[in-house]
Parts: structure tokens; sequence; C-alpha cells
């Protein structure tokens, strides 16, 4: 529903950068403590934050930190007695403070990051790209990643709630400079519905109080460190419901529906369909639409929104109706594919009748991503149906060796 | 929904019988005592007991026997042996 | 000042941890924690501590605990402390670090949190080396000491953290040690009551890692500060002043031999005189720096 639609709300209109968006919604969530550290194009979250609190009078902390590392070191002593948490990071700040990230998926500790995704150096690189947004997967963090400045406000909303019901903290990602530098009109939900959707009063077995005294953390036999692993493990794996309900509940109070796990674009007759995260997904629909136009052929688009949990029973539905997935992985796992493609042929792999899935990589480092190259996938996958043309382990989108042949060595 | 979290209760002995690790015992010579609790305020372990009158005991299921308060002991009140 | 007897009767580290025999920082942890009482959170970093505290499901420590990863001790204490502040509950929030956690990798974020004058104690129980961890030299390590990296003796001298602290313009940084509990409570005590970051450090004897016989860690300790190798101070409001223990030891005369010190610890029994006598020098050096600022607004 667009907003002009969306007359409860039509009062609450700002025009904001995705990253101002962030920073309202986490004003919007009443977020009691939030770490700040600079880094682009993540750094004006903070900067929007700490405004809010010095001229708003917010009733919020924000700790100007030394570090990621401390940023997240903050979230998680906040949130470790029980405080509403905040942080905001990417790229090399992303992997500088990985050691807090991990102990804190594995601290059960509802804590909330944006990533605003930007690749990763040597060489030094600004430009968007997702492999920054998907490494916490593995750190014991739900992962989600909305398409534009509106979604994302909805998406930190709904990220306190399935945090908060979980004990699993949150990373929403949002493409850098696409989404985090560029102005949209969002609409601002009344903060009682805010206020009821994610209410502070949830359970929180995890926060230390001096009344019942606890430690929290401390080492653990190796005979049980495996359960450990399997509960967070099981949380993630059974979340993939709880993303669709938080998305229906959403948009009851809101109008505003994104498909939880997955937004289905053209999928209900799709032959063929290409599979995208983020802002890219316009470009996607975009050429689903011309293909069906130019060509006739059946083609729709996957928009991945939930990467943690990783929607293996919606994905396996839609497996069923296409013939062939193309997933376009704006980030790689190096000599084997893209990250999602190998976790797509993982989860549909038993299926009888699987589709061909076809891992396409492009747009590292903010390398453009037309129209015409989704248009392009969507056609090849038409031709890999038809048996006339050879799935291949990775294809690659926009790669142009020609141009750095003559900076090769030989060693 | 059922969470393991990662948190533990106090509990004396959280490491077991800490006394099993012992190879000496500290004993206190009651006679000789003069009462200033500087043993039990050097005891790493928490095993040398204060009570009112400031005459302490060992707690000998926990004492790891490093023999600390033997050492501070300015009287010698405080003898270990043998366990 | 406080007596012996007059330490408080209750305990908040409980018997039958994973302490090592003769441990000095469980002396320091239990008498700190008898000076700060129930209403406290602990943050520890890995440290001997994490050992120390015994595995889950148990946990020896009878005070709201958070473990965190090394170098983040400092900032997860600041997000507390904030969050305390937000949600309207008073208690002090003490970080319980060993040196390789403050000295070392801990260092950036200990001075962010000092900068920012966050409302925290933070402790630091210097035993001097990487003790959890097989004993590595720190840069806590003083000159001359064999550890696992140093085989034939260190050949840098210890930082000088306290004082880096006290560069901070924080309103509070002591030394303290093990052997000399009175001196150590009272200092928390007064810190307890104190706003903004406090630091602590407390000389705190590893039998296993320093090759002491177990009964004998107060002693070192206390050789320590006989000997003036490990003079405590306070440096209040900026004001720098020689604690009680140490202040005979200031003047060269009344320092006992440096030999009764070494001769008890494995980790210096391979110094040979022109060694000790280089360790000599600084020790005399320092003390006598000391004793110009006793008195003094340094910072």
């Amino acid at each position: 529903m667009s907003i002009i639609e969306d007359k409860k709300s039509l009062s609450n209109v700002k025009v904001v950068t995705a990253n101002e968006a962030v920073a309202l919604a986490v004003k919007c969530a009443k977020v009691d403590v939030g770490g700040a550290y600079p880094i682009s194009p993540q750094t004006s979250i903070m900067e929007y934050l700490t405004k809010y609190i010095e001229t708003e009078n917010i009733p919020m902390e924000i700790v100007r930190v030394e570090s990621e590392h401390s940023a997240m070191a903050v979230a998680m002593g906040a949130a470790a007695v029980g405080a509403r948490a905040f942080t905001a990071t990417a790229s090399q700040g992303l992997l500088y403070m990985a050691e807090m990230v991990y102990w804190v998926g594995s601290s059960r500790l509802p804590v909330v990051m944006a990533i605003t995704s930007r690749a990763m150096g040597a060489p030094w690189i600004l430009g968007n790209e997702h492999t920054d947004v998907l490494l916490p997967r593995e750190w014991g963090w739900m992962v989600l990643f909305p398409e534009d400045n509106q979604e994302v406000f909805d998406t930190i909303i709904q990220a306190y709630k399935l945090a908060d019901t979980t004990l699993v903290p949150v990373v929403v990602g949002l493409d850098g400079f696409i989404l985090s530098h560029t102005t949209m009109p969002i609409s601002i939900p009344d903060q009682s519905i805010i206020d009821n959707f994610i209410p502070k009063n949830t359970p929180k077995p995890y926060a230390l109080n001096t009344e019942d005294p606890f430690t929290h953390g401390n080492a653990v036999h190796s005979n049980l460190y495996l359960e450990f692993r399997h509960n967070i493990f099981k949380t993630i794996e059974d979340s993939e419901d709880l993303v669709d309900e938080i998305d229906k509940e959403w948009s009851k109070l809101t109008g505003r529906s994104y498909g939880g796990v997955i937004e289905e674009f053209l999928l209900d007759d799709a032959e063929v369909a290409v599979l995208v995260m983020g802002a890219s997904s316009g470009d996607a629909k975009e050429a689903a639409k011309k293909v069906r136009e130019k060509y006739g052929i059946k083609a729709g688009v996957i928009r991945l929104r939930s990467i943690r949990p990783f929607p293996v029973k919606r994905l396996s539905k839609i497996a069923q109706k296409v013939k062939a997935i193309g997933v376009f992985d704006r980030n790689m796992s190096p000599g084997l594919g893209g990250m999602i493609a190998t976790e797509v042929k993982f989860a549909l792999y038993d299926l009888k009748n699987r589709p061909i899935v076809q891992s396409y990589i492009g747009g590292l480092g903010g390398k453009d991503v037309k129209i015409a190259d989704f248009e392009n996938i969507l056609v090849e996958l038409k031709e890999m149906v038809d048996g006339k043309r050879e799935v291949e382990k990775v294809k690659w989108v926009g790669l142009d060796l020609a141009a750095i042949e003559k900076f090769l060595e030989e060693v | 929904m059922k969470v393991l979290i990662p948190k533990s209760k106090p509990a004396k002995g959280a490491v077991g019988k800490t006394g099993l690790w012992r190879t000496s015992k500290p004993v206190v010579n009651h006679n000789k005592c003069i009462k200033c609790v500087i043993c039990w305020a050097f005891c790493p372990e928490t095993t040398i007991l204060r009570f009112e009158d400031n005459s302490v005991d060992i707690d000998y299921e926990y004492c790891k026997g490093c023999g600390v308060c033997a050492n501070e002991c300015p009287v010698n009140a405080i003898e270990m042996v043998e366990d | 000042m406080t007596s012996i007897k007059q330490l408080p009767y209750e305990e908040y580290f409980l018997a039958g941890n994973g302490s090592c025999p003769g441990c000095g920082l469980t002396i320091g942890l239990r008498n700190v924690l008898k000076a700060l009482g129930k209403n406290v959170y602990m943050v520890v970093p890995a440290s001997c501590s994490s050992v120390v505290q015994s595995p889950f499901p148990n946990s020896s420590a009878t005070v709201p605990l958070l473990n965190t990863p090394f170098a983040a001790s400092a900032a997860a204490a600041s997000g507390m402390v904030r969050a305390l502040k937000i949600m309207g509950k008073d208690a002090v929030v003490m970080v319980w670090a060993g040196d390789g956690g403050t000295f070392d990798i801990g260092l950036a974020t200990v001075s962010g949190a000092a900068e920012r004058n966050e409302d925290l104690l933070y402790i630091c129980y210097d035993n001097e080396a990487y003790m959890n961890t097989g004993g590595h030299r720190s840069s806590a390590t003083p000159l001359g000491t064999f550890t696992g990296t140093t085989p034939t003796g260190k050949r840098e001298n210890k930082k000088n953290v306290p004082l880096i602290m006290a560069a901070h313009g924080i309103p509070y940084v002591a030394t303290a040690s093990i052997a000399f509990v009175t001196d150590l409570y009272d200092k928390i005590m007064k810190a307890k009551d104190m706003k903004g970051f406090r630091y602590i450090q407390i000389y705190s004897p590893c039998t296993p890692g320093w090759l002491l016989p177990t009964e004998k860690s107060v002693e070192s300790a206390k050789l320590a500060v006989q000997t003036g190798i490990y003079p405590l101070f306070e440096i209040e409001g900026g004001i720098f002043k020689i604690s009680a223990p140490s202040k005979a030891y200031l003047k060269k005369e009344k320092r006992k031999p440096l030999h009764d010190y070494f001769k008890i610890q494995g980790r210096f029994k391979h110094l040979k005189e022109e060694h000790i006598k280089l360790i000599e020098q600084w020790i005399d050096q320092m003390n006598e720096e000391y004793a110009a600022l006793d008195g003094k607004k340094i910072f």
C-alpha cells in the first residue's frame, strides 16, 4: 500500500534518507542505550539519534565509544540488564566488531543492529555490497533485508518484536548509499501503535539484576556447548512463521505488508524467477515485467526479506511452481558461488522436482547493475529451462576482465 | 519458546569438593590462637570460618590446603599437617 | 583506617571455586566485595576470573556478573551504567579485569571509558602476565621476569598504567595490594561513593604462574611493597599521595633487600647480580620520583 492510501498516518509523512528512517525508528522504539562509532555509510544514523536526544529531550543514552567493538559492547552491557539497545555499523566496522557480534548472538540478548551495506578492503572501497550484512547470519543473529526507506523504518520496529520474542538479536541490512543516502517519503505510525506492538515489559530471563543474582556467560564444559548451539539453531530455524506473523500483525496496524520472509512478485504463474535482496529488487521487478511484455516469458521475482531465518518452507513452496531460479548475489563465497545461491541450493536439494538454480554474482563494490542485467538473467533462465543453455556453477554479471588484463602480474 | 540462556546460579562448591585437591591441611591450635582473624582475611578460598568471638575454624570440605593461613599467622597457631 | 577485625563477616564469593591454591586475585576479590556489598554488578573480561568464577550451571559469584570478551569490559560496563541510569536503578558497576585485559588488549577501551568519565569502578587485578593462558608476558610484566614468552627474562619494564589513567583527569586512581587488605578495603570504600571513572590496580600474586609456593602469595605481596617494587598510592582529584603501607619504603635505607622478594619466586630465579642491580636502579628512581610527587597535584 502506498503512503498516499495510508490515510491513518498521512499526517506524519517525512521525506528522509534510509539512515534517518533507521534513526526515527530507533527513537520510536524507545531504545534506551545505543553505541555510536562512525563508518561510512552508516555514520549519519548515530548523528540523527544524538541530534534527537540533544534537541528533542529524548530519554536515550548514546555512548560515543572508541571503536565498533566497543559500540557492540555498549549494546551488550545495556541489554544484559534489560535495557533496549541498538547500534549500527558497516563493512570494516562490522569486521572489527565481529567478536562482540558473535558473543551477543550467543548471549541471547535482543539487540538490534543496522548494517548499511558496504564492500570491504583491500583495496579501499566505499561502494555497496551485501557480504557484510550476510556475515552475522553465521553468528547467531536473525538477518532481515528491507527494500526501501519505508520498509527500513518498519523493519527496525519489527526487528525489536522478533528479538524480544526469540531472544535472538537482529540485523537489519540496508543498501549503502542507494538507500542510506537517498531520500524517500515515509509514513510514521502513531506512537501508541508502536508502543503496543513492541512493549518493553516482555519476559527478560537474561537480564542481570541484584534481587536474583546470577552469572551470565561463564564457561561451559564441552559436553553441553553443543546444546547451546543447537538451541540457537532451533530458535532461528523455527522463526520462519514468526517473521510472517509479525509482518501480518504490522500490516493490520499500518496497512503495510511486505510478505514476511519473502515478497513474491508475479510468481503465481512464473516459470523463471530471479531471487534478490534489498534495493535492487525494484530493478528486478521492472525486468520481470519487461520480459513478460517483450518475450512473453513468465518471469517473477523472489525478494528475500529474511536471510535468517532462512525461509526454507516458503522457498520450497515457490520452488514447486517455478522451473528455474537465478540467485543474484551482491556478495560471494570465494571459489564457490554466491552466498545466498549456496544456501538456496542447500534448501532445495531434497525436493523431488527441484528447479534449476543458477548462481549469479555481480554488483560487488557498488558496480552498477541495470534493469537490462536482470532482463538478461531472466532470459537466460528461460533458455536453461528450454534446454538451450547450460547451467554453470557461477555466472558473473558485469565482469570486465579486459579492463584489468594489463595490470595482471606473473607470480 | 524454550530458550537456553548461558546463565549460572550462585552455588557453594561450584567446581565440587575442592577439599579433595589438598595434600596437607591447616590445623588450628586454639590454645595459641590470639583471635586476630588475619588468617580469615587472607584466606583465598573463604574456608576460614570466623565466629562472633573471632575464633576461627577450617571448612575442610573446600579448603585447598594452600597454607597461606599458616604462613600469615603471627603466633604460629596454624600448622600444616599431611592430609 | 579500618582494622582487620572490622572487615565485614559477609562473603560474596563462595568456597569451592575454580581458583588455584593460594590464588592472589580471590583474596582481593573477597575483600573488594566485602566493601561493595550486594548492590553491585560485576563485568569480567577474559581472564583468570573467567575460570575462578566456576563453570555452568554454577557460579561462585553471589552478585550479578556479566562475562565479556577480552577487550570489551570497560565498554560493556559503560553500556550497563547508562542502562541502569535510564532505568532508574542505583547500583555500583565494577569491572574486574586482569592486567592483560587492562594494560594490553583492553587499553583503548579503558581509555575511552575514562575519557568519557563513565560512572564506574574499574579494578585491574595485576598478576603481571597472561596467567590464565599459560603465562605469556604482558606489558604489566616487570623487567627481567621469566614468562612463557620471555624465557630468558623480559627486556622491557612494566607499563605505568595508573599514571596513564590519572592523565585522563579521572577523579580517582589508586594502587593497592592483597597483602594490605585494610588499605585495599578503605580505597574501595572511598571509590564506591565517588562518581565518575575510578581506577584501582591491585597487586595479586599468581602462585603457579610466578612459580611461587602456594603459601607465599601474601608474603610476596607484602615484600613487593616493602622492597619498593610496587608502591601503593592514590591520585585523588589529580593529587598524588603515597599510601600508608608504602610511606616508610620511599626511603632506600628502609627498604627490604630485593633479594628477599626475588628468592621466593621462581620467575626471578635466573636473574644475575647485574640484572638485579639494574632493577634496583629502576626501583630507586621510581621511588625518588614518587617521593617528589607526594602531596602534589600532578594532573
